[in-house]
C-alpha cells in the first residue's frame, strides 16, 4: 500500500506544472517554459532581459555582451550551445524553452536583430546538441 | 521509495505524504532555495594573536563583506572595503519612499509609497536557526519582530479548481488532513495495513488519526461542531438571540487532489519557514545599515572593480569610480577577501589560478522576480481579515504575503504581490518595470477583486537586471568539483559570500563563509 500511494502521489505532483501554451504570458508560476513560436516573441520573453530589446546589451558592476551586429553569431551552433549550456554567468536558459523555441529564436538573432547571417536552424539542429 | 513496508509508522505515513507534496511545492514555492539546513555558528569569531599591522583589502560591502571587515579590524588588521554601490549591503536591501533604482537596460524606479512603508526585493525572513544574522542583529541592537509565514486565514488558490475561487488555507487543511486520516484510520481498522502495522501500534494508531484528523468515534471526518473548530464555521457563534453557530461544510478529498490545493500547505513547515521567524523592524536593511554604521570609514563607495592581481608581495585591486568612471585608481594590501559574486568576478581582469577561475565560471545566479504594490488601504486586514502571511496560487505570481506589521493602520500598506522562479521570473525580468506591476496587478485581481480600485503605485525588482549581481543567488553547474578550489586560498584571496556556504541563497551563508574565510586567513597569517 505504501508503494501505492507513494506512486500516485508522485505522479500527482509531477502533473502539477501545467504547459504554458502559446501565449504571450506565462500562465503558472509552475511553466516549464517562457511562451510563444515567433523568434522575435521569444527573443523578448527571455533573451531581452538580459541582452535587451534591441540587443545592445547592458553594462553594470557586471555587463551583458550585445548581440546585435556580433561576429560570434556567423555559425548557428555557438549560439545554440550558449542557450542550452549558458555560460560563466549566463544561466542555461534553454531549460526552461523547447527546441523548437531554441531554433526559432536562434534564426531571429542571427537573422534580424542587427544582424544578417545565413542559414535555418532547426529543432532537430537543437535536439542533436543537447 | 521503493524499500521494504516495514512498520508503518504515522510518521512515516506523513514523511511520505509530506515527500510527494513537497516535490511540487518546492518548484513553485521555493525552487532552488538552497538546503533547508540548522546554522553551525558557534558564536562571536576570536581571533587570537597579533597580526602585526597586516592588512586586508575587502571587496564588496554586503553582509560578508563587512562582517569580515568588522572582526578583522578588531582583530588589529588594517581593513579597506571596495563597494561598486553608493551604499553598504548589497543584496540586504531596502527600497522605501523616495528611493530610487535603475536597473540594467536603465529604467528608473522612483518608489512613490507613503512614509514608513517598504518592500524588501531580497531578503525578507530570518529563520529562527540562523544563530549568525540573529547574533549580530542582538549585538548591534537590530530590533526584531515575528514574520507571519504560515496564516490560517490566507488563502490557497488555483486557477483550474473551484471555479477559480480561492480556498481559505484552514479550510483545505483540516479537510485535507481529516480525509487522509479517515482513509488510514479505516484500512487500519480493516486489517489491510496488517503487513506494516503490528496489532499494537494499530490501536494507537487510529487512536492518533482520531485526534489528528478531528474524526468522530466512526472514524469519519465530517461535518460537525468540532470540525468547525479547525475549518472555520458556516455562521459564527455570537452572544444573544439567534448566536448558535452553524456547522461549515466539507470540501471532499476529490476536489482538494484535482485541484492541488495540497501543494503548499507545508511550505511553512521547513526548517528555514517554521515559526518563529522573523524580520527587521523597518526592513531588512536595517541590518545592512547596522553593520555600515561599525565599518563605514573603511568604505570606498561607487568604486568599481575592474582588475584584481594577488602574489608574493600582496594584492593590488584596480577600481574606477562606477558612475563617472574615469581614471583608475588602486588599492594595495597584504591580502584580500573577495566577495563579489561570480557573475560579476568572472567578467573582472584576474590572476587567479586555473582551479579557481573554472570555479568561478561555473556559477550563474538564479532568476527572481519580486514585485511591491501599494495599496490605498488595508483591504486584507479589513475586508478579508487576513493579518500577514502567505495566499499562495498557481498563477505566474507563486504568491502573495501580506504585512507582518503595522497590523489595523489606517493608511495604504504594501504586498508583496509577485515572488516568482524559472520560466515566469525569466519572463518577468523581460518585461519593463510598469509592465511587471501590470501583470502582478492582472493576476493578483484574480484573488483579491479590490485590487484595481485600490492601487496606489507599485516597484518591481527582477534580480537578472540588478546591476551589481547579475541574478538572485549562485548556482553551481557542479558544486561538488569546483567548490574545493573556490575556498582555497589563491593569490593571497579568500573568498567569502552565500556562494560560498552551504547555506546559499540566505543571509546566514553570507556570513558564516565570512567568518571560515577570516579565520583561516588570521590562522595562515598567525601561523
Ligand atoms: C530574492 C531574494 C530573496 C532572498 N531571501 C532571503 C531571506 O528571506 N533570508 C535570508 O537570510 N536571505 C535571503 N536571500 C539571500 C541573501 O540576500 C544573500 O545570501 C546575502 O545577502 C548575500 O550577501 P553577500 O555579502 O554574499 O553578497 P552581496 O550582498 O551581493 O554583496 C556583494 C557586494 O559586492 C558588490 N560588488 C559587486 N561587484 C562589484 C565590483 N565590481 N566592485 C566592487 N563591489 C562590487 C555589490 O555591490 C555588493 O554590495 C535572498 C536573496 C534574494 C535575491
Ligand atoms: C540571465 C541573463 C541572460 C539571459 C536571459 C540570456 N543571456 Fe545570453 N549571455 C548572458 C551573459 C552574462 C553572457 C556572457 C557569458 C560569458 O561571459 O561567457 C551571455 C552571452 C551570450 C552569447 C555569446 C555572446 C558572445 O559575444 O560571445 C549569446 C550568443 C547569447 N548570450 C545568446 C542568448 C540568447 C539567444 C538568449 C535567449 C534565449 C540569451 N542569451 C539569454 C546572459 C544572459
Amino acid at each position: 500500500m505504501k508503494r501505492h500511494l507513494a506512486q500516485a502521489a508522485v505522479a500527482a505532483a509531477l502533473s502539477l506544472a501545467a504547459p504554458a501554451f502559446a501565449q504571450d504570458f506565462v500562465t503558472t508560476s509552475a511553466a516549464k517554459t517562457i511562451p510563444g513560436t515567433e523568434g522575435k516573441d521569444i527573443y523578448n520573453a527571455i533573451c531581452s532581459g538580459c541582452h535587451m530589446p534591441d540587443g545592445t546589451g547592458a553594462t553594470g558592476a557586471g555587463h551583458y555582451p550585445a548581440l546585435a551586429g556580433n561576429a560570434m553569431l556567423e555559425g548557428p551552433d555557438y549560439p545554440i550551445h550558449m542557450i542550452i549550456h549558458g555560460q560563466k554567468a549566463m544561466p542555461p536558459v534553454g531549460d526552461v524553452m523547447t527546441d523548437d523555441q531554441i531554433a526559432a529564436v536562434v534564426n531571429y538573432i542571427r537573422h534580424d536583430l542587427g544582424n544578417a547571417f545565413e542559414g535555418e536552424t532547426t529543432a532537430a539542429d537543437v535536439a542533436a546538441a543537447r | 521509495m521503493s524499500s521494504q513496508p516495514k512498520g508503518m509508522s504515522r510518521r512515516d505515513l506523513l514523511a511520505m505524504v509530506g515527500m510527494a507534496a513537497g516535490a511540487s511545492a518546492m518548484y513553485s514555492a521555493m525552487a532552488g532555495m538552497g538546503y533547508a539546513g540548522t546554522s553551525d555558528y558557534k558564536g562571536p569569531v576570536k581571533l587570537e594573536g597579533d597580526p602585526k599591522g597586516a592588512s586586508v583589502l575587502v571587496l564588496g560591502a554586503g553582509l560578508a563583506g563587512m562582517t569580515a571587515a568588522y572582526e578583522l579590524r578588531r582583530a588589529g588588521y588594517k581593513v579597506q572595503i571596495l563597494e561598486y554601490r553608493e551604499k553598504a549591503g548589497g543584496r540586504c536591501w531596502t527600497l522605501r519612499s523616495g528611493d530610487s533604482y535603475t536597473e540594467l537596460g536603465g529604467y528608473t524606479q522612483k518608489v512613490g509609497f507613503a512614509e514608513g512603508n517598504y518592500l524588501n526585493p531580497g531578503p525578507w525572513r530570518i529563520p529562527s536557526d540562523h544563530y549568525a544574522v540573529l547574533d549580530y542583529c542582538k549585538r548591534f541592537g537590530v530590533k526584531l519582530e515575528p514574520f507571519m509565514q504560515v496564516n490560517y486565514n490566507a488563502y490557497v488558490h488555483n486557477t483550474e479548481a473551484f471555479g477559480g475561487k480561492p480556498q481559505r488555507f484552514k479550510e483545505i487543511q483540516a479537510d485535507y488532513r481529516g480525509q487522509i486520516a479517515e482513509l488510514l484510520a479505516k484500512a487500519v481498522k480493516q486489517d489491510k495495513l496488517d503487513e506494516a502495522v503490528t496489532d499494537e501500534d494499530a490501536e494507537l494508531l487510529v487512536a492518533s488519526l482520531k485526534r489528528y484528523g478531528v474524526l468522530n468515534d466512526d472514524l469519519e471526518y465530517v461535518k460537525s461542531e468540532k470540525v468547525s473548530e479547525h475549518r472555520g464555521w458556516e455562521k459564527q457563534p455570537g452572544g444573544g438571540v439567534g448566536a448558535e453557530p452553524v456547522p461549515s461544510n466539507i470540501i471532499s478529498l476529490s476536489d482538494i487532489l484535482k485541484g492541488k490545493l495540497w501543494n503548499n500547505l507545508i511550505t511553512g513547515e521547513s526548517i528555514d519557514h517554521q515559526a518563529a521567524i522573523f524580520q527587521p523592524v523597518g526592513g531588512m536593511d536595517m541590518i545592512a545599515q547596522a553593520f555600515e554604521r561599525e565599518v563605514k570609514d573603511l568604505i570606498t563607495y561607487n568604486a568599481k572593480v575592474i582588475r584584481y592581481e594577488g602574489g608574493e608581495n600582496g594584492v593590488t585591486a584596480t577600481y574606477v569610480d562606477a558612475k563617472a568612471g574615469g581614471a583608475e585608481q588602486t588599492v594595495s594590501a597584504d591580502y584580500c577577501i573577495c566577495t563579489i559574486p561570480f557573475s560579476v568576478l568572472g567578467q573582472i581582469e584576474h590572476n587567479f589560478s586555473a582551479p579557481m577561475t573554472a570555479a568561478i565560471e561555473d556559477v550563474y545566479y538564479e532568476s527572481s522576480i519580486k514585485v511591491g504594490l501599494e495599496f490605498k488601504r488595508r483591504f486584507w486586514e479589513q475586508d478579508d481579515h487576513i493579518y500577514g502571511g502567505i495566499s499562495y496560487t498557481n498563477l505566474p505570481i507563486t504568491l502573495i504575503s501580506y504585512p507582518s506589521t503595522n497590523f489595523f493602520s489606517d493608511g495604504p500598506g504594501v504586498l508583496l504581490g509577485t515572488y516568482s522562479w524559472g520560466a515566469a521570473a525569466y519572463q518577468f525580468n523581460a518585461i519593463a518595470p510598469e509592465a511587471r506591476i501590470e501583470k502582478a496587478l492582472e493576476f493578483g485581481a484574480q484573488i483579491h477583486p479590490q485590487y484595481r480600485d485600490e492601487f496606489s503605485n507599485g516597484v518591481a525588482v527582477a534580480w537578472h537586471r540588478v546591476p551589481w549581481t547579475l541574478g538572485c543567488y549562485g548556482e553551481w553547474r557542479d558544486k561538488e568539483k569546483h567548490y574545493p578550489a573556490a575556498t582555497a586560498m589563491d593569490q593571497r584571496t579568500l573568498m567569502a559570500g552565500e556562494h560560498i556556504s552551504f547555506l546559499p541563497a540566505w543571509q546566514e551563508g553570507a556570513i558564516l563563509s565570512a567568518l571560515n574565510a577570516i579565520e583561516r586567513l588570521h590562522k595562515h597569517i598567525i601561523g
